[in-house]
């Protein structure tokens, strides 16, 4: 074909000529443009928490260039009245400039900040999609296990950035890590001796904490996520069985031009989210905290909401301390704290494996499967939910006890049973739930839809018409085997029956009233 | 005559008996009184019953004597004693409705629509401190708070109040129901009066614990904290009751708002 000279379509493809002639482009990049992803509103959770991740490297690079991790104790004089005039470390004082003096410092501060609990909430709810869906399983166990480490880093991540400004919180944070530390046996207080270089709180420990939380950790995230993502792209994305849909091909949406839109569309409205959340909500108010002191313990005082489940799991631990005279104390704290926190990292990494072995299932699964369609997977996941909320409940039931004006004392016990009883009834519950749902499914696909219609027999008897799947048999019904993905349960699902409403804001078909009485009847004619 | 002069003289013996007893506790009362150092603020000036607390037995008698007891000596399982409690203690507790308490519970709490009016309560600690002495409220506290070092008292608060009352000023739970209450609307006099008599769960802060100017200004950075911090960080405080409530908003807001934009952006195609 012959172009005229000079257009934009000849320059561009001049420009890419050239690129490839160079770089040897063409070939990758028309691979990566015409990979091809499955779309599903429930596989765009793990993107909100890459992008919370993008704008965390950003906003955490702003704050880089003011915060000193320093705990050289100086005097504040800065804009701050109540505070003016205090000892403090110069870290404190750094993050209150931060806030005060720096233009757009306390929004940055508290764009970071959301970020961050939204980086931490989306990928336990991305986890939660990958694992009720069945999604870890072979081959995909690898990316699992990445994924659940890129919690515990991020958790960690999380932990070191909250401790970093050394006001109050910050401090109590750190107290219960070391005395955590301190729980383990044989090597605790030579752990803690060394992390904070000698007594708590000593004179380094902001320092350190400052490199692994801006460069260390940063890295191993940035490292991990890399391998997370290839992985997706080499094992190919799971996806819903369905209409064409088989474990050997993959059914969506080509890279370009439309999943990089919605990407890019998706990016822009997280940052936007995040950004809206830094203006208006007021997060981590560290002037209200006051410099971290060893004997200033605020009330309701507590880490941030990942977690919060292990404070929670400290607060309602019993006083059970093992004593072996003359030397070997062992607090309870190490039970909840580090056995929990353990178990915690270890459960979930092991699940892939542990499932594989109690199902004996060795396949490769590239379809999903429906949570109702594996009883006892779903129950589990809902039953460690459960746990988890109480968890985190318990590890806020000071201000819960205060703002419900319940007994604290009964919050505890609340928590404490509620630990033991309630995951069971969960798992109970669920199991029955899952079971309800999928003999619902076979009996539509047995018997048909429910139209709604009523009939009443010659002899008096009522009966609901049904509208069978496909041709029924003599007695009225289909042998429809069940594939796995939905069972319409509505008469519009299938199209018989106006409205076909589409849109998702609002209505942009109108529903038709042409042939209504028609397709009525053509349902009544369906025997039962 | 003989029954009579015995029963003259037991009785004589028995009014003895009555004045050497009355003769003991005067000299060990006045004993006490001499060497005890005193703990208070303020004792007793005069011990003349003067006609305020004439009126505010008058109340004591209709409204305060069925737990606290006769002559506010307390009743067991019910009120405590007040001998000694002085007027300070009486008028926070009055003036902020939590007495007369209605009902018995884990602690009395304030209410808005107190029983007595501010006359009423000044007439009943007069009669309290007429009972057993204990200490008052300075006249010039508004003034003192004034003048007051902010940043001094945000130190003193946090060492001293933050542990129940909050970083923020909000209030804590305490054990078995009962709470720290808000500091939020409270007047100085109140907080001041509060940390003098340690009303309810809270601790005495005596004044040689802290000094009437130290307290002046610990309630000056507690002003400060409920009303004029401006909460630069936004226009949603979440109740500043810090990650707990942080936690909920990113569910509640950031997680569903963008779970809805993932349905819509999967339903686009």
């Amino acid at each position: 074909m012959k172009r005229r000279k000079g257009t934009s379509d000849s320059l561009l493809t001049k420009a890419g000529g050239e690129l490839d002639d160079r770089f040897k482009l063409a070939g990758p990049a028309r691979v990566l443009f015409n990979k091809v992803f499955p779309d599903h509103w429930s596989f765009l959770l793990g993107e909100i928490a890459l992008f919370s991740f993008i704008l965390l490297l950003l906003s955490g690079t702003f704050l880089a260039l003011f915060f000193e991790p320093s705990m050289v104790e100086v005097t504040y004089h800065g804009a701050y009245v109540p505070l003016q005039g205090v000892e403090m470390s110069q870290a404190y004082a750094s993050a209150l400039d931060l806030s005060f003096e720096v233009r757009g410092g306390l929004f940055m501060r508290q764009m970071h900040h959301w970020s961050t609990l939204l980086f931490m909430a989306s990928i336990l709810i991305h986890m939660l999609r990958i694992f009720f869906t069945g999604a870890f399983r072979a081959p995909r166990e690898t990316n699992w296990m990445i994924g659940i480490l890129l919690f515990w880093l991020g958790f960690f991540e999380g932990f070191f950035g909250y401790s970093l400004p050394d006001d109050g919180l910050s401090g109590t944070g750190l107290r219960i890590m070391e005395g955590m530390t301190v729980s383990i046996p044989f090597i605790g207080p030579w752990a803690s001796a060394a992390l904070f270089g000698g007594q708590f709180p000593g004179t380094s420990v902001i320092s350190m904490l400052y490199i692994i939380h801006v460069f260390v950790f940063p890295l191993l995230l940035l490292a991990l996520i890399t391998v997370h993502i290839g992985l997706v792209f080499a094992q190919k994305h799971t996806q819903w069985p369905g209409p064409g849909r088989t474990e050997h091909n993959v059914v969506g949406f080509r890279m370009f031009p439309n999943y990089v839109m919605k990407q890019i569309g998706f990016m822009l409205f997280i940052w936007g989210v995040l950004g809206a959340m830094a203006g208006l909500f007021q997060i981590n108010p560290i002037w209200l905290f006051g410099p971290y002191e060893v004997s200033v313990v605020s009330s309701a005082s507590q880490p941030d909401f990942y977690v919060m489940y292990l404070d929670g799991l400290i607060r309602l631990f019993p006083a059970w301390e093992l004593r072996i005279p003359p030397y070997f104390t062992l607090p309870p704290v190490f039970w909840p704290g580090i056995v929990g926190m353990g178990l915690s990292v270890v459960l979930p990494l092991l699940y892939p494996a542990l499932e594989r072995r109690f199902t004996k299932d060795r396949g490769h699964h590239n379809l999903l499967q429906r949570p109702r369609d594996n009883a006892g997977r779903t129950s589990l996941g809902v039953m460690v939910v459960v746990f988890w909320i109480i968890g985190v409940i318990s590890g806020g039931n000071d201000v819960f006890a205060e703002k419900f004006d319940i007994s604290l004392n009964a919050m505890t016990w609340a928590g404490r049973i509620g630990l033991v009883v309630l995951p069971i009834i969960a798992y109970y519950v669920t199991y029955r739930i899952c079971l309800g749902l999928q003999q619902h499914d076979r009996e539509v696909l047995a018997h048909g839809l429910e139209t709604g219609i009523l009939m009443r027999d010659p002899n008096g008897r009522f009966y609901e018409v049904h509208q069978p799947l496909a041709e029924p048999d003599e007695h009225g019904h289909t042998e429809l085997e069940y594939n796995g993905w939905v069972v319409p349960k509505k008469m519009n699902r299938i199209g018989a029956l106006p409205p076909a409403d589409k849109g998702f804001f609002k209505s942009i078909e109108e529903p038709s009233e042409d042939g209504r009485t028609e397709r009525r009847d053509e349902i009544e004619s369906g025997k039962h | 005559m003989a029954a009579s002069a015995k029963r003259r003289r037991g009785w004589r013996k028995r009014l003895g008996a009555l004045a050497r007893f009355t003769g003991a506790l005067v000299i060990v009362g006045g004993l006490y009184s001499a060497f005890s150092p005193s703990l208070y603020a303020q004792e007793a000036e005069s011990n003349a019953i003067d006609s305020e607390a004439v009126k505010g037995q008058e109340l004591y008698d209709t409204s305060c004597i069925s737990c606290h007891g006769d002559n506010g000596e307390g009743v067991e399982g019910r009120g405590p004693s007040l001998i000694g409690v002085g007027s300070a203690a009486v008028e926070f507790q009055v003036n902020t409705g939590r007495m007369p308490m209605a009902a018995q519970g884990a602690q009395a709490p304030s209410t808005e629509y107190p029983v007595f009016t501010e006359e009423e309560a000044e007439w009943l600690g007069a009669y309290i401190e007429y009972l057993g002495g204990g200490a008052g409220t300075p006249d010039d506290l508004d003034a003192m708070v004034e003048e007051a070092d902010v940043a001094a008292g945000g130190e003193l608060y946090r060492v001293n109040c933050s542990s129940c009352h909050g970083y923020a000023g909000g209030g804590g739970a305490l054990s078995s129901g009962a709470h720290a209450p808000s500091l939020e609307g409270v007047s100085n006099e109140e907080i001041y009066q509060a940390m003098l008599t340690g009303p309810q769960n809270m601790p005495v802060f005596a004044d040689n614990e802290l000094t009437p100017e130290q307290k002046a200004e610990l309630i000056a950075y507690a002003q400060y904290l409920v009303n004029d911090d401006k909460d630069p960080g936004g226009v949603f405080t979440l109740g500043r009751f810090g990650p707990a409530t942080e936690g909920l908003a990113i569910f509640l807001v950031g997680m569903t708002a963008l779970l809805l934009t993932t349905l819509w952006i999967a339903g686009k195609s």
